[in-house]
């Protein structure tokens, strides 16, 4: 097994509406970065009382050592999959962090520095089922981040879903690996535009 | 020496409601009755799933939160361990029998799982409002002893430490958790069964025809029969005598209350858990409790790495309120802060131990939300 990169504290929201699957994404993010991976992961959420529809969002912190505070501050990696999620969380995403869209479902990003895919779109379309949405966004963000492994991922996806569903969020997971390898560019990239433009806002004294 | 086989635990990701529910099987946990409620469904979802298939396991899901306190305290005197769970409003409508819990020394758990109040207020927002109702709620003066955890390990472990406490004085025991710390998902590992201290309430140790059901046996703590063993069994919401009748006789009253304190009041070294963090050269204190006491612990090291000298306790027994690490630290530290998710209930608690002899601080947070490591850390420097 590889050495684990050391992480200090890393912030991710995933943010959008009641039904998308977010925190069931979030579970298995943190499920697989925890137990899969060996970090140390807390994964909290926050939802409406309402049965389905309203605001819906799945926070993970994951870091190397262990983590005290377990929801979000300062976020690494704001994903949002609704313009009202996007502009309620944008605020909370730091200097160099990156903003995560479906670009069918945020029309207006509240800023230019933002990379997206039309994930919804693309469940519907390629995987014809709306509901694996969410693993193709766990596709596209494996791919961002560069401590997480896809095979690991997919075997945690296997861990966790029923054995029926597997071999279509597989599918699902790898389509959103492979389309953000090829539209969003490498990962390390990404991450260090984000950070430059981060220094940049501050140097003109940009708050948001 | 014996060949020691190495065992690796088995390692979960997992929310504070399901440790909750693991924790209390492992202490042995027998019958669970309860009606679902928001944010503590997990818990009974889990002893749903789990009790019926272990041996002689009991669950119940009754019409409502009285039916199912009193379901359990009707398994606790079957010599079963009992636990329900609930939030906020089941909270409110078992109070009566928490009080009946109290006076017939039924020994059970109760997990409120806090949510927004008062009424339906906001279901899956955390809150800590249901402090001072713990301590309080039921009617006629009781000792109690309330715990709390902050996180998903700690859910475990103080439900074991709950189940244990209640056995050990015959008292009901309420766990309080908030919404974050139950919802919440960790990494967790399950320690085996020989791991634990586990314990059980204290047998007769006499024929039945001896036998005086509420005369004290050790520790303030009567011997419990269960119903059905053969041994007399009179349980009233009465105050009663050592047999269990009814009583009004002045002396009997009164040595039967001040037992039921005793057996309590007596142990604090064994009762108040309390955790320090970097307190020994601590001149700001932060005292906290549940989620909030994460959010400290965290600005707490932010403090530490900017040079304060400030340090966190986190109190796991809630009540009886842990007076002697208070007070020490109220003769210690220049100022003490009391974060909480409620207008001032434990600081209430904190004040009146200070007695005015440091300055002690609140921050108060009523909308819903976890106060955070940066609100704590302005409130500090």
């Amino acid at each position: 097994m590889k050495e684990l990169q050391h992480i200090e504290r890393f912030e991710i929201r995933l943010s959008g509406t009641g039904g998308q699957g977010l925190i069931t994404l979030g579970r298995v993010l943190g499920h697989s970065l925890a137990l899969g991976h060996g970090y140390n992961v807390t994964q909290t959420q926050s939802y409406g009382p309402e049965a389905r529809g309203g605001s819906s969002r799945a926070d993970v912190v994951i870091s190397s050592s262990a983590i005290s505070f377990p929801k979000t501050e300062n976020l690494d990696l704001l994903i949002a999959l609704s313009q009202p999620a996007c502009n309620a969380y944008y605020r909370f995403l730091k200097r160099g962090g990156v903003l995560l869209v479906d670009s069918e479902l945020v029309q207006h990003a509240p800023t230019n520095q933002f990379i997206g895919l039309p994930f919804t779109k693309l469940a519907k379309d390629k995987i014809g089922n709306e509901l694996t949405l969410n693993t193709i966004v766990l596709g596209a963000v494996t791919h961002l981040l560069s401590f997480a492994e896809p095979r690991i991922m997919r075997k945690s996806l296997e861990e966790i879903l029923p054995p029926k569903i597997q071999a279509l969020n597989i599918k699902a997971f790898n389509l959103g690996l492979r389309e953000a390898k090829r539209h969003l560019g490498d990962a390390p990239m990404i991450w260090q535009t984000a950070a430059e433009n981060g220094v940049e806002e501050e140097m003109e004294g940009f708050e948001d | 020496m014996a060949h020691r086989r190495r065992r690796k635990r088995k390692e979960i990701f997992a929310q504070g409601n399901e440790a909750v529910a693991q924790g209390a099987l492992l202490a042995g946990c027998t019958f669970y009755a309860g009606y679902p409620i928001t944010p503590s469904t997990e818990i009974m979802e889990i002893m749903a799933q789990r009790l019926p298939r272990t041996e002689d396991g009991v669950f119940l899901q009754m019409e409502d939160e009285i039916a199912s306190m009193g379901a359990a305290i009707g398994a606790s005197l079957t010599g079963r361990k009992a636990m329900t769970a609930t939030s906020g409003p089941g909270f409110s409508l078992k109070q009566e029998l928490i009080g009946y819990a109290c006076m017939v020394e039924a020994p059970m758990v109760i997990v409120n799982v806090m949510r927004g109040g008062p009424s339906t207020g906001l279901p899956t927002s955390p809150a800590q409002g249901d402090v001072q109702m713990a301590r309080w709620g039921t009617h006629g003066d009781h000792p109690i002893i309330v715990l709390s955890a902050s996180t998903v390990p700690e859910c475990l472990e103080m439900t074991v430490v709950a189940f244990n406490m209640a056995e050990k004085y015959r008292t009901p025991v309420i766990l309080l958790i908030d919404e974050v710390t139950a919802h919440t998902r960790e990494k967790i590992s399950i320690p085996f069964e020989d791991e634990l201290e586990v314990l059980s309430r204290m047998q007769p140790a006499v024929p039945p025809e001896w036998f005086k059901p509420y005369a004290e046996a050790a520790r303030g703590v009567p011997a419990m029969a269960a119903i059905g063993q053969g041994y007399r069994c009179h349980v009233t919401g009465l105050t009663h005598d050592q047999m269990g009748y009814p009583t009004s006789r002045p002396d009997e009253v009164n040595e039967f209350m001040t037992r039921l304190f005793r057996k309590i009041d007596n142990y604090y070294h064994d009762v108040l858990i309390v955790d320090e963090y970097q307190l020994e050269d601590a001149e700001y204190a932060v005292v906290a409790y549940g989620c909030v006491a994460r959010s400290a612990h965290h600005a707490v090291d932010q403090a530490r790495a900017r040079g304060h000298k400030v340090g966190l306790l986190t109190l796991k027994t809630l009540f009886p309120f842990a007076r002697p690490a208070v007070e020490k630290l109220c003769m210690q530290c220049e100022h003490i802060l009391v974060p909480e998710m409620n207008m001032g209930q434990i600081s209430r608690e904190v004040k009146r131990v200070n007695n005015g002899r440091t300055r002690i601080r609140t921050l108060n947070r009523v909308d819903g939300q976890i106060i955070t490591p940066s609100e704590i850390l302005k409130a500090i420097l």
